[in-house]
């Protein structure tokens, strides 16, 4: 291809650490009437970063989108881009692009026109402006369509008119609402591993809010959990999905299997934890916590952690005794659902072509784990 | 074929018209009192006028000619500038007030439009005079005028073509503002979001994408204002004195006054050609702009 000999947007060649975050969030507040959508949040966004903030709807995430859009200002706090507050400045003059979640491309205006729109409106050659329109639809292969109207397209090719649109402005930011949420599923997955790789060809910086957790580990480089206005967790996919700080970002993450119980007396490396189903035997959990014994708090565990076995295992991890209750065939892998109490089920899984013996309904069955991958969470 | 298969739809051209018969009532009022007095009017503008009034069933094309004069020039170009002028005020006014009804609160909307539409609960004569209370030497303007000591002297506000394009622009605003209402109701805010964060200005986002997005609005309230507006005879008469005369004034003139009814009849005629030229031109104009409905 003709365009790959110069590529249109390259990263930043500074150094990372030198220059000021591409955004410092520092203690926004958004209230909308008595409700506080956005309490007290702070992050920073580094130079080529992707950065997600995820979280169930109506988590205030869409709020600070917008305020880093511009479309609203904070009640308290600051917010700057490049090292400037943006506090009161419009969106048409931020250096941020927003990528719809309906896309909002311009129904009256050809693709080419929709892309140019933003360099348009800065007033760019025209010369030039054909040239960056075509490098940007290059990028997202949209070349061929610079003249059909948005209604031609399908969904796929609208987002990717969407993203054209805001990469075309080499924004410091580009902001991602929801960005695959219209596409459907296969065409969702393909497009998360074009956005990843059109995002790190480019160099760009993206703040995307997503209330799905699998699509932001699989883009993210850091991830943001936000919940009820507040910010619980940031950090790398694997850190938040591995060592989540709270009940909620566990379960918010992927699969958590918990067990209710008390806390008890140190024990090697750990600390005896008794679980509230007394026909449960003491489990050894690995805490740095000092709380006193007594304290009820909950065990908690990523089904890929919990190996099965027919016979109570001889290792000396913890054990907890099940019995399967249902089989449930996924193709890749098989999920299984064990009682490991009255009214308590675990779900762990096993791949599906390993040799281990399958489990059927009603069969009895030892869940074991290595001491490190449990977490204990205190109420 | 069998005819109840709705699963297909019907085919182009080929339109099933089984419940054409329930527009019969509707065709044959308007056959009968629109088409076949409008057949009238035009053989009247070929007769010409009697000694006494009457009409003489002889054909000329004199009345279409008479309306070269220039005295005719004059009526008309009036008529057509105190149109336009009163289209572009509606719609200067009428947009911004369009949109805030359309962007407030759902609760409000049918409240607002009700505001716009209530002046219709009043008979226009009767609001035309009431304009002529305001208007004139003593009238409720120029009373605040001096009172606030901005003028020394009345100014001359009745019978002045301020005051028919006045009274045109009150007359007419609400149909400015609820063909423009639909259009903005219907417009995504989003796109407006869009464009702002594309770098447009608030004039550029109005200009560039709220205005060609709500052309079909623009085009149906400008047709509706200027339509009534140039064929307006109340207005002119009682709020314009004799100066201020228009294309209506000058039907209504030769028709009930000079008892000329062919050259009324040919008047008409002229008028409705304009007023067909017009329609013709905006709607070009709408078409090529594709509105939002094109778009989806």
């Amino acid at each position: 291809m003709a365009t790959s000999s110069t590529p249109p947007f390259t990263a930043s060649e500074q150094s990372l650490s030198s220059t000021p975050p591409t955004i410092d969030v520092r203690g926004i507040v958004r209230r909308h009437g008595a409700v506080t959508a956005v309490d007290q949040v702070s992050f920073h966004v580094r130079r080529g970063e992707f950065f997600s903030i995820l979280g169930p709807s109506g988590a205030g995430k869409t709020s600070v989108l917008r305020m880093l859009a511009g479309f609203e200002d904070p009640d308290e706090g600051d917010l700057l881009i490049d090292g400037q507050s943006m506090l009161g400045v419009p969106p048409n003059r931020r250096p941020v692009n927003l990528v719809f979640q309906s896309y909002a491309l311009f129904p009256h205006l050809t693709v080419f026109e929709n892309v140019a729109f933003g360099l348009k409106m800065r007033r760019v050659s025209s010369a030039l402006i054909d040239e960056q329109v075509r490098r940007a639809l290059a990028m997202v292969k949209l070349i061929g369509k610079e003249a059909r109207m948005p209604a031609q397209l399908s969904g796929g090719e609208q987002q990717r008119v969407a993203l054209a649109r805001a990469l075309v402005n080499t924004p410091a930011v580009v902001l991602l609402d929801e960005p695959l949420a219209a596409l459907d599923q296969q065409l969702r997955q393909a497009m998360q591993v074009e956005l990843k790789s059109i995002q790190e060809q480019a160099g760009l910086t993206c703040v995307c809010v997503t209330h799905h957790q699998e699509e932001a580990m699989m883009m993210s480089d850091r991830i943001a959990v936000m919940h009820q206005g507040r910010m619980w967790q940031v950090g790398s996919p694997r850190e938040v999905y591995e060592r989540p700080c709270s009940l909620f970002v566990s379960r918010f993450l992927g699969v958590s299997n918990e067990v209710p119980g008390t806390i008890g007396a140190a024990i090697g490396e750990g600390r005896l934890f008794q679980p509230a189903d007394n026909e449960q035997a003491p489990l050894t959990v690995r805490t740095e916590s000092t709380e006193p014994a007594g304290r009820s708090a909950t065990l908690s565990l990523r089904p890929e952690h919990i190996r099965m076995a027919q016979e109570r295992p001889s290792t000396s991890d913890p054990v907890l005794s099940g019995e399967i209750e249902k089989v449930l065939f996924a193709g890749s892998d098989t999920k299984y659902l064990v009682r490991i109490g009255r009214d308590r089920f675990w779900e762990t899984r096993m791949t599906s072509g390993t040799s281990l013996p399958a489990f059927a309904a009603g069969d009895p069955v030892f869940l074991h784990w290595s001491l490190a991958d449990a977490r204990l969470f205190f109420e | 074929m069998p005819s109840h298969d709705l699963s297909s739809p019907p085919k182009p051209g080929q339109s099933s018209c089984r419940s054409c018969w329930l527009a019969a009532p509707g065709l044959l009022w308007m056959g009968l009192f629109f088409l076949a007095p409008l057949a009238l009017v035009f053989a009247i503008s070929f007769a010409s006028r009697g000694t006494y009034g009457g009409i003489v069933w002889e054909f000329t094309a004199a009345n279409y000619l008479d309306l070269w004069h220039p005295l005719y020039g004059r009526i008309l170009g009036q008529s057509l500038w105190y149109a336009s002028l009163t289209t572009a005020i509606c719609f200067s006014l009428g947009f911004p007030l369009a949109y805030m009804i359309a962007r407030s609160p759902a609760r409000w909307q049918p409240v607002l439009l009700l505001l716009v539409m209530l002046p219709f609960w009043t008979n226009f004569l009767v609001r035309t005079y009431a304009w002529m209370i305001v208007l004139r030497q003593d009238g409720l303007v120029n009373g605040l005028l001096l009172a606030l000591g901005i003028v020394d002297a009345p100014l001359e506000l009745l019978y002045t073509p301020t005051a028919v394009v006045i009274g045109l622009v009150y007359g007419y605003l609400p149909f400015m503002v609820l063909p423009l209402y639909v259009a903005v109701e219907r417009l995504d805010p989003l796109l407006v979001e869009a464009a702002w964060d594309l770098y447009a200005s608030r004039w550029a986002v109005f200009t560039q994408v709220v205005v060609p997005l709500t052309m079909p609005g623009i085009v149906g309230g400008c047709v509706l204002v200027f339509i009534p507006s140039i064929g307006s005879f109340i207005t002119p008469d009682l709020l314009g004195g004799a100066r201020s005369m228009m294309i209506g004034n000058l039907i209504q003139h030769e028709y009930l006054v000079v008892r000329d009814w062919p050259l009324g009849s040919a008047v008409s005629f002229v008028l409705m050609a304009i007023v067909m030229a017009a329609v013709v031109l905006y709607y070009r104009h709408a078409a090529r702009t594709p509105g939002p409905l094109e778009g989806r």
